[in-house]
Formats: structure tokens, sequence, C-alpha cells
């Protein structure tokens, strides 16, 4: 009897080891959401040992195409998924379903040593289309001003478009970095350079910039006053499944996953 | 048992044949994968409007516009400036360390211009961005001190290298009899650089500069750092530029897959591949025709 017991016990450890090792979810996406997936990630595996994932950010654009493929189980988009774009995993059978996580602020920077501190929607909007291209006309020294932008394809870069510019294109003079890092790198090296960036990725090295008066920050952005603000994402293939599925009630949980987004610089969409 | 040797070589003949082949087939899967991607943007733009349009703004929704005559320009820049600065330093170098140097001064130069090959191109980068940036906009009151110039400067040192280790081969392999008649005959240690060893490994030298400019048109990371970015033509050499690797790396990542956009940027590869594709063709040409079989096609 007893032996019995042990054989069962082997056999029942020999067919789940490898069902739980195999258990694995794969993450793509924007790099803004990136820091706050990566605590998440850290938390859940914290309290799962069992789950192996792996988190990447590739952008929004290689997240999205990543779903659409399915070599990806959940993607960070910090953009809305194009019409084309669901249309294309409707026709692979799997349509995607994206979900808000959260609520970013993005950020004009300017170098520490900038005295503006305010802007108004219209003069940044005049900034970045090369209308106003001098500091003196908006309340600081008599410098050029130095434009600096992310990547026509970046989710921060369209929600900038969008928000601010009203569509309207940036001028083709100013300076396009490829990431949130490297626009506040620049910032924090150049005294006369504008920059946006999330507001998780603002820090000491540059001064963040008023917009209509008010200051960008998650409380702002939830309440709706600030008018910088739009929503980040993750993706999956179909209504999430399974140990996926769990992670996504993780993440949408107020104590959990959403007060790991507060955490974070960003506000979170449940309370 | 003679059976058995033959078997082995031929074993042996093909299998390095399709290692040589595998190579080939790599290239040729990746330039017929690249043409497929990009052509068909040439169904949303003509190829003149592509190739002249002075305006890249491939993700505005109203009215996408795919010129990249400023970033050809700009990558023409960068690589004809860089040239500017490497030529003469990768040359000298190679004529110094393969004619005038003694041997102990050898030892510890040519490794510390090889090592400066080593260098990873992103340390390059970073190197011109953090030190290099301010220093500009400091010293020299620039704007910005990601530009044209800074990337030149950072892809001159990636260049130096080629060109010095190339030309140094060119100029070691001229025969010894040419420089000992030129002696021979009176001339000085210098006019024998200057009239005779220079000219012979001339062919040499072409090949290194153009490999050293090919290398420089398809450098990404460097000037994804320090070009600054900024699609337009360049007033002068302070001035911010995007050369074509920088906007396909800033840009691929987050391009919807098979957009026009997507596609755009591999059209913009296949103009660079176009590039480095004639340099190397040039750089090909030019070792075959001058090619230096002895002292007496001098």
């Amino acid at each position: 009897m007893k032996k019995l017991a042990l054989i069962t016990a082997v056999l029942v450890l020999a067919l789940a080891l490898p069902a739980m090792a195999e258990t694995e979810i794969k993450i793509d996406g924007s790099t803004t959401v990136l820091p706050i997936m990566q605590k998440m990630v850290e938390a859940y595996m914290k309290e799962n040992p069992a789950i192996k994932m792996t988190v990447s950010g590739g952008g929004s654009g290689n997240g999205i195409k990543a779903i659409l493929d399915g070599t990806t189980d959940l993607a960070m988009s910090s953009r809305k998924m194009e019409e084309k774009e669901l249309d294309m995993a409707k026709e692979k059978g799997a349509p995607a379903m994206p979900m808000a996580i959260a609520i970013d602020a993005l950020v004009p920077i300017v170098n520490p040593a900038n005295p503006v501190a305010n802007l108004t929607i219209e003069q940044l909007r005049g900034i970045y289309t090369g209308k106003i291209t001098n500091w003196k006309e908006v309340g600081g020294e008599d410098k050029q001003i130095v434009v600096i932008s992310r990547d026509t394809s970046s989710g921060t870069y369209e929600a900038w478009s969008e928000l601010v510019l009203n569509k309207e294109k940036v001028f083709p003079g100013a300076l396009l970095q490829a990431s949130s890092g490297a626009v506040k790198e620049v910032v924090s090296k150049n005294k006369f350079a504008i920059a946006y960036d999330g507001y998780g990725y603002v820090d000491k090295s540059v001064k963040a910039v008023s917009v209509n008066g008010i200051a960008g920050n998650p409380d702002t952005a939830s309440n709706g006053t600030y008018p910088v603000s739009r929503n980040l994402f993750v993706i999956t293939r179909g209504a999430p499944q399974g140990e996926l599925a769990k992670f996504v009630d993780y993440i949408m949980n107020p104590a959990k996953g959403q007060k790991i987004v507060g955490e974070n610089g960003a506000m979170p969409v449940k309370k | 048992m003679r059976f058995d040797r033959k078997a082995k070589d031929n074993l042996a003949k093909y299998f390095f044949l399709c290692t040589a082949l595998f190579s080939i087939l790599a290239l040729a899967l990746i330039t017929i994968y690249l043409f497929m991607e990009g052509l068909p943007i040439f169904k949303v733009t003509s190829v003149t409007d592509f190739v002249f349009g002075q305006y890249w703004y491939p993700t505005n929704e109203a009215n996408p516009e795919f010129g990249i005559s400023t970033l050809i320009v700009a990558s023409l820049a960068v690589t004809i400036l860089s040239s500017c600065l490497a030529i003469p330093l990768g040359v000298m170098t190679a004529i110094y360390l393969s004619e005038i140097a003694t041997h102990n001064m050898r030892q510890i130069v040519k490794p510390v211009v090889e090592l400066l090959a080593s260098l990873p191109s992103v340390v390059i980068g970073f190197f011109g961005m953090v030190v290099v940036a301010p220093f500009l906009q400091d010293v020299m009151d620039v704007p910005v001190g990601l530009n044209l110039f800074n990337a030149s400067l950072m892809l001159a040192f990636m260049s130096v290298p080629t060109i010095c280790s190339v030309s140094e081969d060119a100029i070691y392999s001229v025969p010894r009899e040419l420089k000992e008649a030129s002696l021979a005959l009176g001339a000085t240690h210098w006019e024998t650089i200057r009239k005779v060893i220079v000219p012979a490994s001339l062919s040499g030298i072409s090949t290194a500069v153009i490999l050293g400019m090919s290398r420089a048109i398809g450098e990404t990371m460097v000037v994804l750092m320090v070009a600054g970015g900024a699609a337009m033509f360049p007033n002068s050499i302070f001035s911010p530029v995007r050369p074509m690797p920088a906007s396909i790396a800033a840009e691929m990542a987050e391009a919807p897959f098979r957009s026009n956009h997507y596609r755009a940027l591999f059209a913009t590869g296949i103009v660079l591949f176009l590039f480095t594709l004639v340099f190397n063709i040039i750089a090909q040409h030019i070792s075959e025709k001058h090619k230096q079989t002895g002292a007496a096609t001098l």
C-alpha cells in the first residue's frame, strides 16, 4: 500500500513538474511601460515562484507586432492599436484585446539652468512647429531653442503630437532621440534644450515645466486638469487564459499591480 | 586505400564549398528580403519623391511624406567630413608605422591603433555624447553639441584603424628593390617615401580609404547617438543631421509591421545598401586594376 502511494506520488510529480516548468509568460513592447512592468513582474514572481516571466522593451510597435505573430503573450503599448493592426489580428484568428492599465503624464522638460518654468500649450505648439525659435519669446534668455523630440514612431511622440500639436507636424529642425533615456540625457547636457518625457523618467537632472500653469504629476493627470496625459495599455491575444489571466488580474488589482503603477510615476486606473 | 584518400579529399572539398556558399546564400536571402519589404513603398510614393523629397513625416495620418533627400545628404556629409579627418590621420600613421618608426615604437603604436578598432561603437558614441557634445556647446558656443562635426569626428576614430591597417599592408608589400634602388640613386628617405613608396602603394591606399568610407556610411550606433537627428539639410558643420542608418535604427522598432512607414524604412535600407555596394565595387575595381604584381609594373 505504501509502495503504491509512493509510486503514485512520483508519477504525479513527474507529470506535474514539466507542466509547471512550461508556464512561461513572455512580455514585450513599450519602453514607457517597461519600468512599471518590470516591478510588477518582480513582485508577481516572488509570489509565484513556479512561473517564469521574461520582459523586454522593443517598443510599442514591436510589442503589437509580436502579439500579431503570436511570439509574445502580453504586449505593452503606450499608444492605442491602429485600426489596421486590429483588423490584422482578427484576420489571423486571434483578436487583440487592449486594456488600459495606467495613466501617464507627458511632461515638458528643460535644463535645470533654464529660468523658464511655465509654458502654455500654444507656446509649446509654437516651439515644436518651429514658429517660436528663441527662448526670449517665452520669457527666457536670448538664445536659440534646441528642440528635442522622439522618433516619429514612438508612442510618446504620437501622444505628444496628438495632445499638444493637434497633429501638426514637428518642424524638421527638431533633434530626434530614440529613447526616453536619451532625451533626458541630452536635455541634462544642453542648457537651451527642451524636450518631453513620461513623468516616470523625470528626475533631478532635468527641470519639469508646468503646462498652462499646472504641474504634470499623477494627481493632476488622473483628475483631468493636466492637459498632456494618456493611457498606457497591455494587449493580449484573445481573452487571457490560465496563468496569463491570473497575471492580468494581478495588474488590475488595486492593492497589487495598480499600487505598483502608482509607485512608479504613473496613475492607476483602478483605486 | 587510394579510394579512401580520394573520398576524404572530396568530402573536405564539398564541406568547404558548402561553408563558402553559406555566406553567399545568407547575403542573397537578406538582399531579397530587403527588396521585398522595401519596394512596395513605391506604390504609395514615386522614386523621385522618395529620393529627392525634403520632408520625412512617415507617421502623419493626414498627409504622410516619405522624402529622404535630407537623410542621404546627411549620410554623405558625415562620410565626407569624417574622411577628411580620417584619411590624413590613417595614411600618415600607416607611413610612419611601416617606414619611419623604429621596431620598438612600432611594437607600441600598432597595437594601440588596432585597439581603437576594437572599441565598441556604442562606447565611441557615448564618449561623443557625454564628453565631446558638452565641450562643443560650452567652449565653441555651438547651440547643439550633437551635430555633423561631432558625428564625423567619432566616425573618423572608427575608420582610422581600418584605413591605417589596410594602407600599412599596401605600403609593406612594396617590393624592397624599389626602395633600395631609390636610395641607391641618392634619394633621401623622405624623397623615397614621397616619390616611390606612396605612388607604388596608391591602389592599396585607395582601397583602404574606400573601405574606411564605407564603414563610415554604414555605421549606425555612433550617428544615432551623436549626429543630433534633425531631418534637414545642414547649413554648417555644426548643424544637427540625421543620416540614413540613424533614421532606420531609431524608427524601425516602433513602426507598425508592414505599414508604409515600415516599408519606407526598408527602402531607405535599399538606398544605403546601394551606396555601400558602390563603395565596395569601386574598392574592388581599384585594387584589381592597379594590382602591384612586381617591381616592373610601376
